[in-house]
């Protein structure tokens, strides 16, 4: 059944003190075959399974998540989203998601929370000027707003924000007025809803543990809930996508990183546009709850642990600190880490393999929650015509044979 | 955040040392000889492993010395510390360091409800 907000529904479940809303989606058993399998329950694989069903009018398919929906690196990121990369392989990939966003929310008929304030990228020293001017005009050559700004504007945007008197003084900026944030757990929940509706069946609590391949082809997975077969499988499992590849013999050029994020006490509203720093590494907005939402780098070590170091948010703290004077005194509440896949190019993989019937949608890195919608839209494509999309055939896994790489680690903006 | 014991200085702070990746890493012996596809691999594929990982670390705030060791990723505890050149310990003699007497992973992310199961 379609369940419809609106302010009528609103009012009518407030009469019964909201207690009698209905389930978002179902909690099916898993079947013992499938058409498509969708491996990770998080907003990549939650969005693949709603387009696969909208747009390719696909059925019987199937999402596994290990843990609860969006659990992993969609509830951990600092959930910025923006397009203003280098390359134009990269730009028209991002792009293509943020355009899916600006509309999320009533495809969705679920407020995602899309907020468009912007994204300021700083420049401290020469070499940034010309690195963030070349990528602007980059930018405006693909079509996406993007603009230099000197500390002046700068000031203007963010009056909280010390230009002058530090060791790495603010030089200008690149500054996108539609990027901004979402709400990232509502992502999920609206993907996941959606797709329900459809036909899908949603099975948390159910971890893959090994891929069934057979003469080349794929056969089905092993899960906790047992052995269940399908024709073809997706999988969009971010820091994890290696340990599923090589139970079915696949080696991807991936390592797994923890990257931290922090947020603070709530408070009054100080700063509204995300301002993100490469050269001394620190990134900032605040949520609408009024935390400040901070992102850290990724540790230097491969690691599953979801913790990371505490010396790296030391780093971040102290950069914040010289930037905004202001928070000095302020308390962190929650420290948490994802664990992200990170290509040697820092740009993502969708793309086929050699087993038929097996896809994989990876390597986001430190990046993926932008591209959350696009990701989607493009996997489901690759998945249901066996043939990758134009704007991700780029980023397929013979790049790395051919080496025509996506080199994005300058406007990937987290050090890695 | 953990101890690394460096082989030349003693226990220190991680955050003193920069990790160098995956450790014996051979270099193709005939580089001429192989195909676009394996020479991509030597470049940029590296072991990823949930669980026991072989990697180099250099003590870049202190004796500036390489070595490797042996660690748990999804506890991030160090199993052994042993000097470049030094032959690597067998994979077996770290097997029963992955799970506490119960059975269950130690530490990490693992969905322990899950596994249960």
């Amino acid at each position: 059944m379609k369940k419809k907000y609106s302010f009528f529904s609103i009012l009518k479940n407030s009469l019964s003190h909201n207690e009698n809303w209905k389930k978002m989606w179902r909690s099916p058993e898993p079947r013992k075959f499938y058409d498509i399998i969708i491996v990770g329950g998080g907003g990549h694989g939650l969005g693949t399974a709603y387009y696969l069903a909208k747009e390719h009018g696909l059925k019987n398919i199937a999402v596994i998540e290990k843990g609860w929906l969006g659990g992993g690196n969609t509830g951990r990121n600092t959930t910025i989203i923006r397009s203003n990369y280098l390359w134009d392989e990269s730009a028209h990939l991002y792009e293509h998601s943020l355009k899916l966003w600006e509309n999320l929310s009533s495809e969705l008929n679920y407020n995602v929370m899309f907020s468009q304030r912007g994204v300021l990228n700083l420049a401290h020293n020469e070499h940034d000027i010309k690195e963030i001017k070349r990528r602007v005009s980059a930018n405006k050559l693909n079509g996406i707003d993007s603009y230099w700004a000197d500390p002046k504007q700068i000031k203007k945007l963010v009056p909280i924000m010390n230009t002058e008197n530090c060791r790495y003084p603010v030089l200008g900026a690149s500054y996108q007025p539609r990027a901004g944030t979402a709400r990232h757990d509502a992502v999920a929940w609206g993907y996941a809803m959606r797709a329900d509706e459809m036909g899908v069946d949603i099975i948390q609590n159910c971890e893959v543990k090994k891929i069934r391949t057979k003469n080349g082809k794929v056969h089905g997975v092993e899960t906790s809930k047992g052995i269940i077969r399908a024709k073809r499988v997706g999988v969009v499992a971010s820091g994890h996508t290696t340990v599923l590849a090589e139970t079915a013999g696949i080696k991807l050029p991936l390592q797994s990183k923890p990257l931290q994020a922090l947020v603070s006490e709530p408070i009054k509203p100080v700063i509204d546009t995300v301002v993100m720093s490469n050269a001394v590494h620190a990134y900032v907005s605040q949520s609408d709850k009024g935390e400040l939402v901070i992102g850290a780098g990724t540790d230097g070590y491969n690691s599953f642990t979801q913790r990371g170091g505490y010396n790296t948010i030391e780093d971040t703290l102290r950069a914040i600190i010289e930037l905004y004077p202001i928070f000095g005194k302020m308390k962190m509440l929650r420290q948490w880490g994802g664990i992200v896949d990170i290509c040697p190019d820092a740009s993502p993989i969708i793309s086929k393999c050699e087993i038929e019937g097996l896809y994989f949608n990876c390597g986001w890195g430190t990046g993926g929650f932008k591209a959350t919608p696009g990701s989607a839209n493009l996997f489901a494509h690759t998945i249901a015509k066996d043939k990758p999309h134009s704007i991700n055939a780029p980023f397929s896994l013979e790049r790395f044979v051919s080496g025509r790489l996506v080199d994005e680690h300058g406007a990937a903006a987290v050090a890695h | 955040m953990f101890i690394i014991n460096c082989p030349y200085c003693g226990e220190r702070d991680q955050s003193e040392f920069s990790n160098g990746g995956e450790a014996h890493v051979a270099r193709p012996k005939d580089p001429e000889q192989i195909n676009d596809r394996e020479w991509s691999e030597y470049v940029f594929v590296r072991a990823n492993p949930k669980g026991i990982y072989y990697e180099r670390w250099v003590h870049t705030h202190g004796c500036k010395k390489w070595f490797n060791a042996v660690r748990n990723t999804s506890t991030d505890k160090i199993l052994k510390v042993y000097k470049l050149g030094e032959a690597p310990p067998s994979i077996k003699e770290f097997k029963n360091t992955l799970k506490s007497p119960s059975g269950e992973p130690e530490v990490g992310s693992g969905n322990f409800t899950v596994k249960k199961t």
